[in-house]
């Protein structure tokens, strides 16, 4: 069964972070669109990204020794959530920190450890994920992009696709088959690490439909890489990426992708009035979003604690992406179904929420594959 | 908490079995149950100590009413529980018995009237919250009017205006907020009793040579129960949020409105995943369902809710993580 999550304060010291990162951001996007701000996730802004870093707010969390902030979970949750309401352009940094620095430190070599982490904490090295193929989603151990040992290292051959900024990125840390067939699963995987701009490699941006470009497939062409591009053991992917994506499941991340639109809509409500069924359905919202951040507090709590509430964290990323998915579905009917008018911003936000919204549910694991795991968390035999 | 959960707990399962709630149901008497509570001295958790009390806040004894709801306990502990510290506080004799919390009620041609009263058939005292003012009438001196539903303990009470009360005050209390997040407390409870069945007989039952909880329509279901049921103790504990015996109003509707609509989605699935044995009299399942349907009506459902924190939201001008953050987070 899933242990009870209790409600309970973020420290004053973590609150203390919550002023200056607002002052911040009070300057860092003014002026910007709330159209714009919705992207958050997927704004790529290499110069907010490099601000962020000056300030010490990227790697808030990782060790001083390797240029991070030294401080606990729960700053890292206010600065996170501070950013994610207000839709800060985090994309260019938001990998490299949330995922590939814990990886690495864990992982890493001492060398690949210091080269890296403190350039990802000043905001200057941003990664990308090579998971996903065209042929590999859900299904990850089934990865064939496949490395060979040489004299010198590794020879890459393959492709990775749904790369976010695989364009704009400076390295990649990707999960390959070094050894064995697809059919051996999880046997045989590692996890290389290497700069995109290594000859033989090919990166072409897609379209999403909302006109945005952020993903890539990346091609790889016999791409001769140096012995220490391995991370971590060889033979270990599997392990590594599990790891990795259980970082990428907690936090306050999975609930908020949705909030610029809905105090947008707020703001236009107060503009023209309210009616009762407007009214009830901001207070749904509200009432939903309130329990989920007290659920990821408490999951925060449990990590803090040394606890992997594995379950825990699944489930209320599973929750917090459905909020997430229900604000544009509701939102559009109220907005449509209002006597006012709704201004050009405001129907381009929701447009682009409305649209992206389905890869809330998709990215780090689909929710089809979330609720397995849920299951038999909760023991189902 | 839980120093205070655990012995609640094993003593609701020593003396409200589902064979004492199914006997209360059918009208017998709440006596042995009663006296058994009532002895355990839980009754007095919220009474200020000045008063005789424990002094706890509702924070502490959130446990206890999820218990409660646990157990589909047929005798108001929780309203009794709060309704003592509230008579206390307002400087009342506190009377013996079970007390029920009515959600409103009215004056009208000299009579006292409450609508839909949980536990009316079983209480022996009545918190009737009237205009500026709040009585505790007794229940013997009332008109009855059974709801009809069977198995429901619900009510409706009329009395004569010069009916005796055993307190009566104008001390501003948010009654419907209380009863609100008791509710709420309850919703959370029974709901992590229909998930528990549900998932021990998705175990159990074998169906196309396989237990049917290997099936992903089924895991998926109790994924999403499971989802719903976590988020609605949340819930429940952001209503019970408070330093005192009464809840924050925001609060209470917020945990009234997030716990009902979950209890709409989880009560179904439970007996989606049992199929017919789900919805017999004999399956404990239904003691816990049909009190998730009640509950959720009591005292206001999710859409009346809501709407109080709609309002207040749009009024403030805040945006939503300051709103949250001012009303309804924890400080």
């Amino acid at each position: 069964m899933i242990e009870t999550l209790t409600l309970q304060p973020l420290p004053a010291q973590a609150e203390a972070l919550r002023a200056p990162v607002r002052a911040f951001l009070d300057d860092a996007l003014a002026g910007m669109p709330p159209e714009l701000r919705a992207r958050s996730w997927l704004g790529f802004d290499a110069d907010f990204s490099r601000k962020l870093g000056e300030k010490g707010w990227i790697g808030l969390a990782l060790p001083p020794d390797y240029g991070g902030g030294g401080r606990d979970y729960f700053a890292r949750f206010v600065l996170v959530e501070e950013l994610l309401a207000r839709g800060a352009p985090v994309s260019a940094h938001w990998i490299a920190e949330r995922q590939s620095a814990p990886l690495i430190l864990r992982y890493g070599t001492e060398a690949q450890k210091r080269f890296h982490v403190p350039r990802i904490c000043r905001g200057e090295s941003f990664f990308a994920i090579g998971m996903s193929e065209p042929q590999v989603g859900s299904d990850l151990a089934s990865v064939r992009t496949r490395a060979t040992k040489t004299s010198s290292g590794w020879r890459l051959n393959g492709q990775k696709i749904w790369t976010t900024n695989g364009d704009e990125c400076h390295y990649m840390i990707a999960l390959v088959r070094t050894s064995g067939a697809p059919e051996d699963r999880q046997k045989g995987l590692s996890q290389l690490m290497f700069d995109l701009k290594t000859p033989g490699i090919t990166i072409r941006p897609i379209q999403d439909l909302t006109g945005d470009r952020h993903f890539c497939e990346v091609f790889f062409e016999d791409v001769d890489l140096p012995e220490d591009a391995l991370i971590g053991e060889e033979g270990s992917g599997w392990q590594q990426v599990t790891a990795e994506l259980a970082y990428e499941r907690s936090g306050p991340e999975r609930i908020y992708s949705s909030i610029v639109l809905f105090d947008a809509w707020l703001a236009h409500l107060r503009a023209h009035g309210a009616d009762e069924a407007s009214a009830a359905l901001a207070g749904r919202i509200v009432s939903h979003m309130a329990a989920l951040r007290s659920m990821c507090v408490g999951v925060a709590a449990r990590l803090a604690q040394g606890g992997s509430p594995m379950t825990e964290a699944s489930l209320v990323k599973d929750l917090g992406t459905e909020l997430e998915q229900l604000i544009p579905i509701v939102l559009a009917d109220a907005i449509a179904g209002s006597p006012h008018p709704a201004s050009p911003s405001l129907l381009r936000t929701l447009a682009y929420i409305t649209q992206f919204a389905p890869t809330f549910s998709l990215r780090g694991g689909t929710r089809e594959v979330l609720r397995g795991l849920i299951a038999r968390g909760l023991g189902l035999r | 908490m839980n120093e205070f959960v655990e012995p609640f707990e094993r003593l609701l399962a020593d003396a409200c079995t589902p064979h004492v709630v199914r006997a209360i149901e059918a009208g017998q008497p709440t006596t042995a149950l009663w006296d058994a509570i009532e002895g355990s001295g839980f009754l007095d958790a919220l009474i200020p100590e000045e008063h005789g009390g424990y002094g706890l806040p509702l924070s502490e004894v959130l446990g206890l009413l999820v218990a409660e709801g646990r157990h589909a306990t047929p005798v108001p502990v929780g309203h009794t529980m709060l309704a003592r510290a509230v008579i206390s506080q307002a400087g009342g004799q506190v009377p013996r018995g079970p007390i029920a919390i009515a959600p409103s009620g009215e004056t009208k041609d000299g009579r006292i009237a409450c609508r839909r009263v949980p536990y009316a058939l079983v209480a022996d005292w009545i918190v009737a919250p009237l205009a500026g003012r709040w009585l505790v009438l007794p229940k013997s001196a009332a008109t009855c009017t059974p709801c009809g539903i069977h198995g429901s303990l619900h009510a409706d009470l009329e009395w004569p205006s010069d009916a005796d009360a055993a307190c009566a005050s104008s001390m501003p209390v948010a009654w419907r907020e209380a009863g609100a997040v008791i509710a709420a407390a309850h919703m959370a409870g029974g709901m992590e009793r229909a998930l528990e069945m549900s998932l021990q007989f998705a175990n159990d039952r074998v169906q196309f040579g396989r237990s049917i909880g290997k099936f992903q329509a089924i895991q998926h279901q109790l994924a999403v129960m499971a989802e719903n049921v976590a988020a609605a103790r949340m819930a429940a504990e952001i209503g019970c949020d408070s330093a005192g015996p009464l809840p924050q109003p925001l609060r209470a509707a917020a945990a009234k409105a997030r716990t009902s609509e979950a209890a709409a989605l989880v009560a179904p699935m439970a007996h989606a995943i049992h199929g017919a044995i789900g919805v017999t009299a004999e399956l404990d399942l239904q003691l816990f369902t049909r009190r998730l349907h009640e509950a959720r009506a009591d005292f206001g459902s999710e859409r009346a809710w809501n709407a109080v924190i709609g309002r207040s939201l749009i009024a403030g001008g805040q945006a939503t993580l300051d709103f949250m953050r001012a009303h309804l987070l924890p400080a």
